[in-house]
């Protein structure tokens, strides 16, 4: 059965990339979807019986791949609770993904190209999860790294699109090394890179030390800390979070599946996996906390003040896979993946919501041109409200009333709090972060759907609007976008009104469909999922088909934390919505009041810390450079002038045989050689 | 049957009867005889593979040929072990696409340009079947010749100067091998490689032996900062020759590596590990900075296999399994993955006639199939796992690893910077949109180009996937190797330490787990 779920997606994208024009739109886009709904179902099927603590292990192999001395690696697809959980949500946001791509894409001219990387993308995070070594667990990683490149560049003909793709690919490859360095140390220090294996064998390492780059380490600490570089890289944490946001250049579907539900998450699924390994180094530990809890509140503030709906979002994953990192960072491996559950739900259906928005919008994503838009798009409002919801974390503590977020969010803040140290400083910053995330969300709900249309400033709309009249407005970069709003809409409408004269329209069923199924996991995933992942008995059961390391006393002290601490997410929610709501619906001037007030602070954040120009700055000209200077300086200005180039003058100086050199060199070498087998027959027949 | 029927001599002798036959007869005549005799030689080469015993305990050297002394101690000697194997099964794999991509490429003095090409095709498969140590020097040196005339004859406008350093760079190594190689069959009292191989030089002759050998492989690796030669080579030679060059020709500086300096003197390239690693961790580094600056497509992918060729020796001088078969690995691996690159570019270098990065760009739109492929070989030179490069790069990297954890880490970044320049070549070429009339009416891969590119596409997939397939053969003769290093193996830096005491059993089994790791006490 885990064959089909893993293998089918792979054989569909065959079809489709191959088939491509051959077979036209709807058969490739028929086998795709076809392919991963029936994975999804299966992925189901496979979930349940662990849900109901009744599931093991499964190890299927497949066939040899690597062996070389000790080391031999096979491609296996192993099973176990954790992997069934990144199956359900792999398969089901990406079959749903899928089939919203079908209205999303509909008028692209490269469909079968589209749904094949799709498809391929998701064969690789399967990959990922059902690793049963850490060789293949790297396959799947950079299989979607891949899939992640080739998406983000799919509309390959803008310039963003193509340098997105690049950066995206190469600040992963800075992980990936860590990645690798982490295999090759897990190699030489256990003898093996089967994950069960060194699992089992990695509490008597325990205080061992290694050299590693002329220093004597722990030798837990350093492997934990190469094998979270790559986490980092993959996850989008703080310093190797620059790709994220501009990753947002790729579709939106895109967007959903890879940058918010799946591919993102892989690192955590990492940390996860590799629990017990972790568990073995304090400093690894606090190193993942610090990170998670930086990123977290880092991503949240700049997620206040990007304009553009996409963005926001991105800010928005990667703050919330800042909380996933820190509760993996204090043992709570349980709680990181209940929200990476929870989350992979509520965020595809934010960003695909948003998606719907920009397709109504006709492709323009700054949310200052939005506004009014709840009673045009009302689906689309309403279910994006309930992943909003869902985000924020609403619901009464001590109760069962919460969407999905609640539950997640707070079992994390309670576990950080639980565990003391530097869980106590996570608490806080999660609480600050988790004010800002209440704030940016309702900022942009607000910005969208409510007050008054502010369209007509958009270049996008006056596009469409002017397309209406039968002009080629194909010109302008993104022209891909769906073009169905065109028709009836004159420009002589009421103008004035902010609408410019254009009137959205819902999206058609096929993307309203995933936003509805999506806004079932984001209302009541939380509530039905809690007692398995984060109970103090349940989790116990839950968690023992895995190799996840499940802390029961944290979770029971988690459980058992003070009230002030389980009121103050809610708290802190409340404040960040009604901040929102002062801000953009009571006192509309009040954000750019506060924009002149305090124009520093603002650009920084606008400007997200001008991390990527200090990169700029550090690594990429640079290297530039350096590569000029090594070619100009190096090869030709010293090489070659001393080497062959020096020679050659050398002998023109002295005078001698110029020309022969010049026509003869041939001849020359083939003189060397007739001596040296002159040389080599005398002596040979020379007796000894 | 390996010892009754001649196999390896009538695979030099096709190919060579073909470059005669090629010389008296008409172009399109000349062009069949060509694929013709390559593709029988193809044939005979897979007849090889298959029939090569890698039963445990089967002989290390198989297909022998000995003739009995010619004169002296000179004799026809020919054989191969698994390492020379899947080399020889390289090189007979790509002549014939060789010969393909030259079909329209190539229209002056077509007859000489076939002949010259097989004529190469032998001594390649010579240098790699030869026992006999003279033998050896002939084929490794005269196949030099054949690759000077295609520069020379059908190359570009600077191919005097190309094929000048060329020939400057290698006179220098090839004087010092000869001198070391007349020593050592005085010394050993004989000219038999295998014999050589197993015989124990004076360790404080070896030192210099060992020099004299580097400086001969050392440039045909190429290894910086004698690489400058290769650029200047690629850029002038023909489509096919860079194939050739790139896929075979650099191949021989590591088969020397494997077959000369480390089991005939392993304590000298102990001594010398750290001079090979440190120049090829400059190598990763510099190449790949000055690749991400390069105009030129053939000059870019030129510099990045010096890049790759760095892999290759700081894998084989890691002292263990791992290091070596990643070495021969990547080796292969680059054979057909910058054999494929080259002919990449030589499909559109025949459309517009020039090689300048910035005169293309949108590819993607009109020509979908050279997109694919030309992504697909982008990945595999990036060393994206399931393609042939990545089993090669991380078996090697790992294997020095545990000679050095600095080592790995410099050469590790070459997969950060080799993203940044290839994939910053394929944006430039195939990304973008359509802007330019001339490279808009570039049609798609014709179904000669697709013969040539897809057999090299599968074989890449081939390798990533399954590469038991190649690792196999060599394994048995790796190992041996290892063994025979073993005496002169460095201390590697890592020296896990254990703890504080644990519960016995547990111990033990960390212990024994740890132990090949260079366990200290």
């Amino acid at each position: 059965m885990i064959s089909i779920i893993v293998f089918g997606p792979l054989l569909a994208a065959i079809i489709a990339g191959l088939g491509n024009r051959m077979i036209g739109n709807v058969p490739a886009k028929v086998i795709t979807t076809g392919a991963l709904f029936l994975s999804a179902v299966l992925s189901w099927m496979t979930f349940l019986p662990f849900l109901g603590g009744h599931g093991h292990e499964v190890i299927e192999p497949v066939f040899t791949w690597i062996k070389s001395g000790t080391m031999d690696v096979s491609w296996e697809l192993r099973v176990d609770t954790l992997t069934a959980t990144m199956l359900i949500v792999i398969t089901s946001v990406s079959a749903l993904v899928h089939l919203y791509s079908w209205g999303y894409m509909d008028e692209d001219p490269d469909q079968p190209r589209f749904f094949a990387y799709l498809s391929l993308f998701t064969f690789a995070m399967l990959m990922l999860v059902t690793a049963n070594n850490l060789l293949q667990m790297f396959f799947g990683w950079e299989g979607v790294g891949l899939a992640s490149y080739l998406l983000i560049g799919f509309w390959f003909k803008k310039p963003s699109a193509g340098a997105a793709a690049i950066k995206a690919f190469v600040v992963n490859r800075v992980g990936d090394l860590g990645f690798m360095m982490g295999i090759f140390g897990v190699y030489l220090v256990f003898d093996t890179i089967d994950i069960p294996t060194i699992l089992e064998a990695a509490p008597a390492m325990a205080g061992s030390t290694i050299g590693f780059l002329g220093h004597r380490f722990d030798t837990m600490t350093v492997l934990c800390l190469l094998l979270f570089l790559g986490a980092m890289g993959k996850s989008a944490q703080l310093g190797l979070h620059t790709w994220l946001p501009d990753a947002m250049e790729g579709p939106t579907p895109v967007s959903a599946l890879i940058h918010a539900a799946t591919m993102v998450t892989a690192g955590v699924f990492m940390v996860c996996r590799l629990s017990p390994l972790f568990e073995q180094s304090h400093v690894a530990m606090s190193v993942v906390t610090i990170v998670g809890a930086a990123t977290c509140i880092f991503a949240a503030t700049i997620g206040t003040c990007q304009n553009d709906i996409k963005r926001v979002i991105a800010y928005s994953t990667c703050s919330q896979l800042g909380y996933m990192f820190f509760a993996a960072g204090v043992g709570a491996y349980g709680a990181a993946m209940f929200h990476l559950l929870t989350h992979a739900f509520f965020k595809a259906l934010l960003f695909l919501g948003a998606g719907s928005v920009i397709h109504a919008m006709h492709h323009e994503q700054d949310m200052r041109y939005y506004g009014g838009l709840r009673r045009h798009i009302p689906i689309t409002f309403w279910t994006m409200l309930l992943g909003t919801l869902a985000i924020t974390g609403v619901g009464i503590p001590g109760t069962y009333f919460g969407f999905a977020g609640f539950f997640s969010k707070d079992a994390i803040l309670e576990s950080a709090f639980a565990a003391g140290g530097h869980g106590t400083g996570a608490f806080f910053v999660g609480c600050l972060a988790a004010l800002l995330t209440s704030f940016y969300s309702w900022r942009l709900m607000f910005l969208t759907f409510w007050s008054k249309p502010r369209w007509e400033q958009s270049e996008h709309i006056q596009h469409a609007v002017h397309d209406a009249h039968g002009h080629d407005a194909h010109a302008h970069d993104d022209h891909h976008a769906p073009a169905h709003a065109h028709d009836a809409h004159g420009h002589h409408d009421a103008h004035g009104d902010g609408t410019a004269g254009y009137h959205p329209h819902e999206s058609p069923w096929t993307m309203l469909v995933p936003l509805v199924l999506l806004s079932v996991g984001a209302v009541f995933g939380g509530y039905a999922f809690y007692y398995s992942f984060f109970g103090v008995e349940e989790g116990v059961r839950f968690w023992a088909a895995s190799t996840l390391y499940h802390n029961e006393h944290l979770v029971h002290a988690a459980h058992e934390v003070p009230k002030w601490v389980k009121w103050s997410p809610f708290v802190v929610m409340t404040t960040g919505l009604i901040i929102a709501w002062l801000c953009y619906i009571r006192h509309t001037d009040w954000p750019a009041k506060f924009t002149a007030q305090f124009y520093i602070l603002y650009d920084f954040l606008l400007n997200k810390w001008y991390v990527d120009e200090l990169y700029d700055l550090l690594f990429v000209r640079p290297a530039f450079w350096l590569g000029k200077l090594f070619w100009k300086g190096g090869d030709q200005g010293t090489i070659d002038r001393f080497g062959p180039n020096g020679s050659a003058a050398l002998v023109v100086a002295a005078g001698r045989v110029t020309r022969a050199l010049q026509s003869g060199y041939l001849y020359s070498y083939a003189l060397v050689m007739l001596i040296g087998l002159a040389a080599f027959a005398t002596w040979a027949i020379m007796p000894k | 049957m390996s010892q009754s029927f001649p196999i390896l001599s009538l695979m030099l002798a096709i190919p060579m009867a073909g470059a005669m036959a090629c010389l008296f007869v008409n172009a399109q005549t000349a062009r069949w005889i060509a694929l013709l005799a390559t593709l029988a030689d193809l044939v005979l080469g897979i007849i090889l593979w298959l029939s090569f015993d890698l039963t445990p305990g089967a002989p290390e050297w198989q297909f022998v040929e000995q003739s009995r002394e010619l004169f002296g101690r000179f004799s026809w000697a020919l054989g191969i072990d698994g390492i020379a194997l899947t080399l020889i099964a390289l090189t007979v794999f790509l002549m014939p696409i060789c010969i393909g991509a030259s079909w329209e490429a190539i229209e002056d003095r077509v007859g000489e340009y076939m002949a010259a090409f097989l004529f190469m095709e032998t001594l390649m498969i010579g240098v790699f079947a030869a026992q006999d140590i003279f033998l050896f020097y002939i084929f490794f040196e005269a196949g030099l010749i054949p690759m000077y005339l295609i520069i020379g004859i059908w190359g570009g406008a600077d191919r005097i100067y190309a094929s000048y350093k060329f020939f400057l760079y290698t006179l220098l190594g090839s004087v010092l091998m000869l001198i070391a190689m007349l020593w050592m069959t005085r010394e050993a009292g004989s000219t038999s490689i295998p014999v050589l191989m197993a015989y124990d030089f004076p360790v404080e002759a070896q030192n210099w032996l060992w020099l004299a050998f580097f400086a001969s492989f050392a440039v045909k690796m190429p290894m910086w900062p004698v690489h400058t030669w290769l650029p200047d080579a690629h850029v002038q030679a023909p489509t096919a020759g860079s194939v050739i060059l790139a896929g075979v020709l650099l191949k021989m500086g590591g088969y020397g590596f494997i077959r000369f300096s480390l089991p005939m003197f392993p304590e000298a390239s102990a001594h010398f590990a750290w001079l090979v690693f440190g120049l090829s961790m400059v190598a990763v580094v510099y190449t790949s900075l000055v690749a991400l600056v390069q105009q030129d497509m053939k000059k870019l992918i030129a510099y990045s296999s010096v890049a790759h060729m760095a892999i290759v020796t700081v894998g084989l001088f890691a002292f263990n399994q791992q290091g070596i078969e990643g070495a021969m690995m990547v080796m292969l691996g680059h054979g057909l993955v910058s054999g494929a690159l080259f002919l990449c570019v030589g499909v559109i270098y025949d459309r517009l006639h020039t090689r300048e990065i910035d005169r293309y760009g949108g590819l993607a739109i009109n020509m979908p199939k050279y997109a694919l492929l030309f992504m697909l070989f982008t990945m595999a030179s990036v060393g994206l796992p399931g393609t042939s490069n990545f089993v090669g790069e991380f078996l090697s990297l790992m294997g020095v690893y545990e000679a050095s954890s600095w080592v790995a880490l410099v050469c590790t970044t070459g997969i950060i910077l080799g993203a940044a320049y290839m994939l910053y070549l394929y944006r430039r070429v195939v990304f973008g949109d359509l802007v330019k009339d001339d490279v808009r009416a570039m049609p798609d891969l014709s179904v000669r180009e697709m013969l040539l590119l897809v057999p090299i596409a599968l074989a890449v997939l081939w390798m990533g996937i399954y590469p038991e397939s190649f690792l196999a053969p060599m394994r048995g003769n790796v190992t041996s190797l290892v063994v025979r290093m073993d005496r002169a193996k460095p201390e590697g830096d890592a020296q896990l330490a254990m703890g504080k005491p644990k519960p016995a059993a547990e111990q033990a089994e960390a212990h024994g787990a740890a132990a090949h790791g260079g366990e200290s006490h």
